[in-house]
């Protein structure tokens, strides 16, 4: 039967066969599983039906524990339910599949296996997630390859359904469920084919049901839960041969055997290799390399790793077997091995000793490590591996793709080693997020997929920021199948597709011989060789490479496609390459382009066709000169100021050469220094914002607004601009604040700048002549860029201002104070760093962040470079990420911790009043450090008391001593998204708000899962589309702030910077003036919301005055004092929701996609609006009457009193 | 009382034709109009421009983030279909003629060449009775001469009454050097009406932002004279029928232009401001009044004060101006 072939992803693949094969998901978003949950949703809102005819209901939970609970009730009501998970996700689900193996539940999980957050999180793969649920009874199964995981995801169903036992489904995380490969889709008549009905219906009867009774989940007593547990034991001893039956059983459907464990390699290898994952592809390769050398090698490929079967890994083993290496992709400190190798030399042991073993002598057997966080598994690895088995005594516990020279771990490989076929093509694109390469490469992988015989993979690799990213494309086609699971560092073919990356990057460094260069270039055909720097030159005229250029944003320009060139590069990338005749190749990319853009309109697809077509008229071969004439040289990754750590260990991983960073220069605990962000200029902004001071007013809202602190103010003394450079601008101070013979600058950071133009936007000053041009106007930055890197040097060496002299409620001399959260990574004109800035402008030098996972601790603190720094005293915010689901509770530590210190130092203290001075020792112990002088002033009595225990030899004032800086009042923060805020973290969140505990809790609220690409929150407002809620969310959004102000004793605060920056400063220094817990929910426009970035405050502006986003205080102080401690900060509605929430793409869409459902969302999320304010307006009042007459009765009455009692 | 019209070859009951307006972006109120008196409905303009800024949107928004990092392949859900063409308004045209009795009059306004014809036809297609062509253009290129605006009019009324068979009106503001010889160009080259005339939008500035500010002003009962004037003018020199629209409030608005020339009277700012009920009343008033003044119907009243008709037609041109002008003296 000739199949469907399909160009997909392992996620695609893995969610295709799950679909089919279920009738219920419950699912919540991780990287990198997200994908497979969204698939389903798709297709389920697309009505697309299973194999049964049912359109299967994918639901999305509050978290993965919440998920796995669902799974485990659906199961036990007898539908087919699948879910989708990875890494801390998988764990979250633990409980629930000890319970579903215990009740014999038939049902597959499908994993992309991912890192443990340990050290570090990390997204990417490795089997530290699957490894540790070896023991909650599920079989564990494993795909090495896109086909595998159609193939396996089927075959496992089969066999969940006839051994009862619960399948894990995994691959390797990005490198599998990322990776785009041409494989054979199965049929649905495969799939009925393969699962057997009767065990459906099986299943089904298991169902609890009244209509027969029975309970399931008793407690039991010691003497019967022991046997109880036993009673498994059959099934599991009859789940390999079943496996094994049902992978012949799908060999006969489809032609593919697999084996539970399948040998590849010399029938009598003497050394073997045992593995599973992605990287066995990579190992059958190099072994077919050598054994074609007539190597005597081999490798054994762990498909069933649970329940293990000795019996069939010994089966597989050729006999002559003299030396077994089995590869974990997992660590397991403090073990006596990883899991793989202990359960081969069990096998092994365990057969000698019951002198069953077949093999010609006892093999030696080791185990390593490899391919931690998807680190790169190559043949050279393999080769290497190989080699040091032919050793007597091989290294054991060994690592293999890292330098390892502290333990001495690790074997040495040849990175230059290839062993690919020449026929096999191989491309590496470089482009950037934003301009559509990875798109463009996808539809080509799927042309060459579907329009040739060729077999065919594609490959992305992102970096770690979310503005500017760059994306690396690797594209691999050929005759033969591609097992080539790893990056290409041979290409045949470079495309550049942004001129800039030239810059710092060597990137036809590993291009072979005679290979081919695309540049997009903006310079002429006569002049681009000038443009090059000298190693590129040098390496196009040394391997004698061909180059073309193409302007392909004249293109895009001309054709109204702005800044996306996916089209046109993807044009010229075939009209050189010649994979397929031009026109054919055309013809192709005009397919692909209707399949992709069809849905949205004729007028795009027409786009795009010109685009394509007026491209080869652009695409010239540039003539290669027979000498190198350019000196330029690429950038160094770091200034030579940068500090050590920086220069050692960050700047090789701005560099792109972290692979060969060796353990030494690690830190062992995962602690680093802060205010790296500042040392990595990556000059992403094009266009930066320039100060004109003659037409500034001095008023800093640029700085408050700027989302990377890439624009700053400072007031300094006039007399210091005689060492000022040339350029440096500067204007007379015009406050009166801080007296007479001050000068005022805005500086902008233009390395560091993103050109999001947020300030240019929000800049209220217009020149009177010309109103088009404000105090702040965009002009190009390569123009300026030495200057104004000079010019910033000098700005921040000016001192900073006195941070007691400023009044800091007010927005203009906030703006003053330094931040210590700058230059992130967050996307160009993120609507959360503002307020994460705010923070740390105005708390930043006594504050400890608990940060929630997501975008805020992925911009916050994902290497090579953080942004969170410390000022000129070293002091700053200390900042740590523990996971999604336990935020607020990790930061209730920090309060538990502070508090205890700081009980125990007033302790020592009053014991040590006499030693250090009464006087010392009551003003630091009574001093109520109410706000920043008072403060700075404990700080000072703390330093002397320092200098005074310093000399002092008793234990007690040793012990004073380590904890006396607790003394200085410290600001808690709990930051997070919504995610965590209204879903995942709400349950600790709201104990952590209920315990009264000073702690200040910052919801950055995008209204829906930013970070892993849109999902719906609880915070999705009713009528928005976000990611399964396709047909816009049809429910309300959770009012938190609500749930919070029922307390009566939290501070509460919504706040939208863009509508009130007044009021959000007094938030914010309201929530940590309070003696308890504050919550501050803030409005945070995303890209998620489908905007123009550059107006976010715009949008936020119109959420306030629509009535989405009512903005208040609830200050519980207030009412202590017998004011109302409900105050509303926004005005009645002005104007009708639609019209903000037709300013964005979320909502807008859904008038696009149901425009009758549109319509009815929008006409009930209005009365939401409106009945939420006279509820507002209504609350005002009756607190107003609690606190005047004083005999109300509940909750605020009782925390009022509280608050009395305390004050 | 025979208050019957007609209007592009249209039998109408009455003269009153709801103007395209966001009224009838409701078939429920639509069905209110018909049943207040309405004669006839033209529909709410279908705009190709913003059809096709809809289109661009919704790409730039959903496509430039995609594939651009590692945890976010993409930011929203896609939908295998989006309703990005004129599809709703059709669909609404043809729910709006199996809602109600009476004639459906779309209302185009294109900004390509091809989108005047294709979308011309498909409005056919889906029932509409006749078609008002709403050219909104502002002449501000300062390269361009009168002659080559009226030729684009032309050019887009040749194009699509070469397209359609249903009767065309030519929807167009008083912007014009030679109003009464474009009128008769119009005319000449088969316009089955004119709709007189468009208002455009009035920007304003804000002095506080120094940012100008879009403004939709509503038409007062003033603004009739503008066309009262031209119908005048034009009431029995061309063949194309009139439709006066402009400030049309009360009965006497209505009475007026019917007597000027003009075959229906187009409704929009009186409904918005006192709703579809309005229409009933106007009936009522007109009948009223020509009950006691003794009419018969409005035939015999059309034109009876047009320029031809009236004793001093110099009224309608200069003269009235040097009237006002001696009687202020």
């Amino acid at each position: 039967m000739d199949r469907k072939k399909v160009t997909i992803d392992g996620n695609e693949a893995a969610a295709y066969v799950a679909y089919n094969l279920n009738e219920v998901c419950a699912i919540y978003p991780i990287t990198p599983s997200s994908n497979m949950g969204e698939w389903c949703d798709a297709w389920s809102a697309a009505k697309r039906k299973n194999l049964w005819g049912v359109i299967p209901t994918v639901s999305e939970l509050q978290s993965e524990g919440g998920a796995s609970g669902a799974v485990h009730g659906a199961l036990q009501s007898g539908a087919l339910t699948t879910t989708f998970t990875a890494s801390q996700g998988l764990l979250l689900m633990i409980p629930n599949m000890f319970k579903i193996a215990g009740e014999l539940t038939s049902t597959v999980f499908h994993v992309s296996a991912r890192s443990i957050a340990a050290q570090a999180l990390s997204i990417f793969g490795d089997h530290s997630d699957v490894m540790a649920v070896r023991s909650t009874g599920f079989a564990m199964f494993a795909s090495n390859s896109i086909q595998e995981v159609m193939d396996f995801a089927c075959i496992a169903q089969a066999a969940t359904l006839e051994s009862r036992i619960p399948f894990l489904h995994f691959f390797d995380g990005f490198r599998t469920s990322h990776e785009v490969m041409k494989i054979e889709q199965l049929s649905n008549d495969d799939m009925l084919k393969m699962i057997d009905y009767d065990l459906v219906i099986a299943h089904r009867k298991r169902a609890l049901t009244p209509d027969n009774p029975v309970m399931r989940g008793t407690a039991q007593n010691p003497d019967v839960y022991f046997q109880g547990r036993e009673t498994v034991n059959k099934y599991y001893d009859a789940c390999p041969d079943i496996v094994q039956k049902q992978m012949d059983k799908f060999a006969g459907i489809t032609g593919r055997q697999y084996k539970l464990f399948d040998y590849v390699g010399d029938p009598e290898a003497e050394r073997v290799i045992v593995m599973m994952g992605s990287g066995a592809e990579t190992a059958h390769e190099t072994i077919e390399y050598l054994t074609e050398k007539k190597e005597k090698v081999g490798l054994i490929k762990v498909r069933l790793y649970r329940p293990f079967s000795n019996k069939h890994l010994m089966e597989a083993l050729p006999p002559t077997v003299k030396s077994i290496a089995v590869l974990d992709r997992t660590k397991e400190p403090g073990s006596a091995g990883e899991p793989l190798y202990l359960d081969v030399v069990n096998a092994v042991t365990e057969t000698y000793n019951n002198g069953d073993l077949k093999l010609h002598s006892f093999p030696k057997i080791t185990g390593g490590r490899y391919g931690l966080s998807s680190k790169e598994f190559s043949p050279a690895m393999v080769i290497s591996l190989f080699d040091e088995m032919k050793n007597e005594r091989p290294k054991n516990h060994f690592t293999i793709g890292i330098i390892d020279d502290v333990t001495n771990t690790s074997i040495p490989w040849d990175p230059r080693l290839s062993i690919e076929p020449e026929e096999t093509f191989r491309g590496k694109f470089y482009g950037l997020g934003a301009d559509g390469t990875v798109g463009a490469n996808k539809n080509s992988i799927k042309i060459i997929g579907e329009e040739t015989d060729f077999f065919a993979q594609g490959y992305f690799v992102y970096d770690s920021k979310k503005s500017g990213s760059t994306t690396t494309s690797h594209l691999r086609f050929g005759p033969r199948p591609i097992r080539s699971t790893y990056l290409i560092n041979n290409p045949k073919f470079v495309a550049c597709h942004q001129q800039v990356f030239l810059e710092k990057m060597d990137i036809l460094e590993d291009a072979v011989n005679g290979a081919t260069f695309l540049l997009n270039t903006q310079i002429s055909k006569d002049k681009v060789w000038e443009s090059l720097p000298e190693k590129i030159q040098k390496d196009i005229i040394k391997k004698n490479i061909k180059f073309y250029i193409i302007d392909a944003y004249k293109v895009a320009n001309e054709t109204g496609m702005g800044v996306r060139i996916n089209s046109i590069m993807q044009t010229c990338f075939f009209a050189i390459s010649n994979i397929l005749p031009r026109d054919k190749a055309i013809e192709s990319i005009k397919k692909a382009i209707k399949k992709t853009y069809g849905n949205k309109g004729e007028k795009i697809v027409q786009m795009n066709f010109d685009s394509v077509d007026k491209t080869l008229e652009n695409l010239f071969e540039v003539e290669v000169p027979a000498n190198v004439t350019s000196s330029l040289q690429f950038l160094p990754p770091v200034s030579g100021n940068a500090p050590e750590f920086v220069k050692q260990l960050t700047s090789r991983l701005i560099d792109g050469k972290g692979d060969f960073v060796p353990v030494s220069l690690m830190p062992a605990d995962g602690t680093y220094p802060v205010g790296t962000a500042a040392w990595e200029k990556r000059n992403i902004g094009l266009e930066v914002p320039i100060w004109e001071q003659s037409i500034c007013i001095q008023c800093n809202k640029c700085v408050i607004v700027c989302p990377h602190a890439a624009i700053r103010a400072k007031v300094y003394d006039e007399a210091l601009l005689k060492d000022a450079p040339a350029t440096f601008q500067s204007m007379k101070f015009k406050g009166k604040e801080i007296g007479e013979g001050h000068a005022y600058t805005i500086q902008v950071a233009v390395e560091d700048c993103t050109g999001c133009g947020i300030c240019v936007e929000i800049c209220p000053a217009k020149n009177k002549k010309e109103t088009r041009l404000k105090a702040l106007n965009l002009g190009e930055q390569l123009p300026i860029r030495v200057q104004e890197r000079e010019n910033l040097e000098f700005f921040l060496n000016l001192p900073e201002i006195d941070r007691n002299k400023l009044n800091h409620s007010n927005i203009k001399e906030s703006q003053f104070l330094q931040p210590l959260f700058e230059y992130s990574g967050a996307c160009s004109g993120c609507g959360e760093t503002p307020y994460v800035k705010l923070a740390s402008q105005l708390f930043g030098d006594r504050m400890l962040v608990a940060n929630a996972t997501g975008c805020s601790s992925i911009y916050g603190g994902n290497l090579p470079t953080t942004p969170w720094a410390k000022n000129k005293d070293g002091k700053g915010p200390a900042w740590s990420n523990s996971l999604f689901e336990d935020n607020a509770e990790f930061g209730f530590g920090f309060r538990l911790a502070i508090d205890s210190h700081n009980e125990n130092a007033k302790q020592l203290l009053a014991k040590l009043a006499g030693e250090v001075g009464e006087d010392l020792a009551n003003e630091i112990i009574n001093a109520e450090q109410k706000d920043e002088p008072a403060i700075y002033e404990q700080r000072e009595r703390v330093e002397i008391l320092k200098k005074k225990l310093m000399d002092m030899k008793s234990d007690e004032a040793k012990q004073l001593l380590s904890i006396a800086d607790y003394l200085v009042k410290k600001s808690v923060w709990i930051m997070g998204g919504d995610g965590w805020a209204y879903d995942i973290g709400y349950g600790g969140l709201d104990h952590v708000l209920a315990s009264g505990k000073n702690v200040n809790v910052l919801v950055l609220d995008t209204e829906v899962y930013s970070n892993t690409g849109g999902q719906m929150s609880k915070s999705t407002p009713r009528g928005a589309v976000a990611k399964f809620a396709a047909a816009g969310k049809p429910m309300p959004k959770k009012d938190l702030a609500m749930l919070a102000v029922s307390y009566g004793n939290i501070y509460v605060a919504r706040v939208a910077m863009g509508a009130s920056d007044t009021q959000t400063v007094r938030a914010f220094m309201e929530a940590e003036a309070y003696d308890g817990p504050s919550l501050i929910i803030a409005y945070s426009h995303c890209i998620a919301h489908g905007i123009d970035m550059m107006k976010g405050m715009s949008n936020q502006k119109a959420a306030v005055e629509s009535g989405h986003w009512p903005l208040f205080r609830f200050n519980p102080e207030l009412a202590a004092q017998g004011q109302n401690p409900f105050k509303l900060d926004s005005k009645a509605p002005k104007i009708p929701l639609k019209d903000y929430a037709y300013m964005e793409t979320r909502y807008k869409m859904l008038t696009k996609s149901h425009p009758e459902e549109a319509e009815k969302l929008m006409k009930l999320a209005q009365e939401d609006v409106n009945g939420r304010w006279k509820m507002y307006e209504g609350l005002v009042e009756e607190y107003e009457k609690i606190s005047k007459n004083g005999n109300g009765d509940g909750a605020l009455k009782q925390a009022a009193a509280v608050i009395k009692s305390k004050i | 009382m025979d208050l019957s019209t007609t209007y592009l070859g249209l039998k109408l009951k009455n003269p009153l034709v709801p103007s395209a307006s966001p009224l009838s972006k409701s078939i429920g109120k639509i069905k209110e109009m018909e049943d207040a008196g309405a004669s006839a409905i033209v529909m709410y303009s279908l705009f190709e421009e913003q059809l096709t800024h809809d289109a661009l949107e919704l790409h730039h928004y959903t496509s430039t983030t995609q594939d651009s990092h590692a945890e976010a392949t993409s930011y929203f859900p896609e939908a295998d279909d989006y309703h990005l063409g004129p599809e709703e308004y059709l669909e609404h045209i043809r729910k709006a003629k199996e809602a109600v009795d009476i004639p459906i009059i779309g209302s185009l306004n294109g900004s390509t060449p091809g989108g005047w014809t294709e979308y011309a036809k498909k409005i056919e297609q889906a029932g509409a009775d006749a078609l008002e062509l709403n050219i909104y253009l502002l002449a501000a290129d300062l390269n361009k001469t009168s002659a080559d605006i009226e030729k684009i009019y032309i050019d887009i009324l040749r194009s699509v009454k070469s397209t359609v068979s249903i009767p065309v009106a030519m929807k167009i503001s008083p912007y014009f050097s030679s109003l009464a010889g474009f009128a008769k160009q119009l005319d000449d080259n088969g316009a089955d009406g004119l709709v007189l005339f468009n208002r455009f939008y009035q920007p304003d500035i804000d002095l506080e932002a120094l940012e100008v500010i879009p403004n939709v002003l509503f038409s007062n009962p003033q603004s009739m004279r503008l066309p009262l004037r031209w119908i005048a003018i034009l009431y029995g020199k061309i063949k194309a029928d009139m439709a006066a629209t402009s400030g049309i409030h009360s009965a006497e608005d209505v009475l007026k232009m019917m007597m000027v020339g003009a075959n229906v009277t187009q409704i929009f700012a009186a409904l918005h401001m006192f709703g579809t009920g309005h229409i009933k009343s106007l009936l009522n008033d007109i009948e009223d009044w020509m009950e006691k003044h003794e009419y018969e119907s409005i035939e015999q009243m059309r034109g009876s004060m047009s320029h031809k008709s009236v004793a001093n037609p110099a009224a309608f041109e200069r003269a009235n101006y040097m009237k006002a002008l001696t009687t202020f003296k």
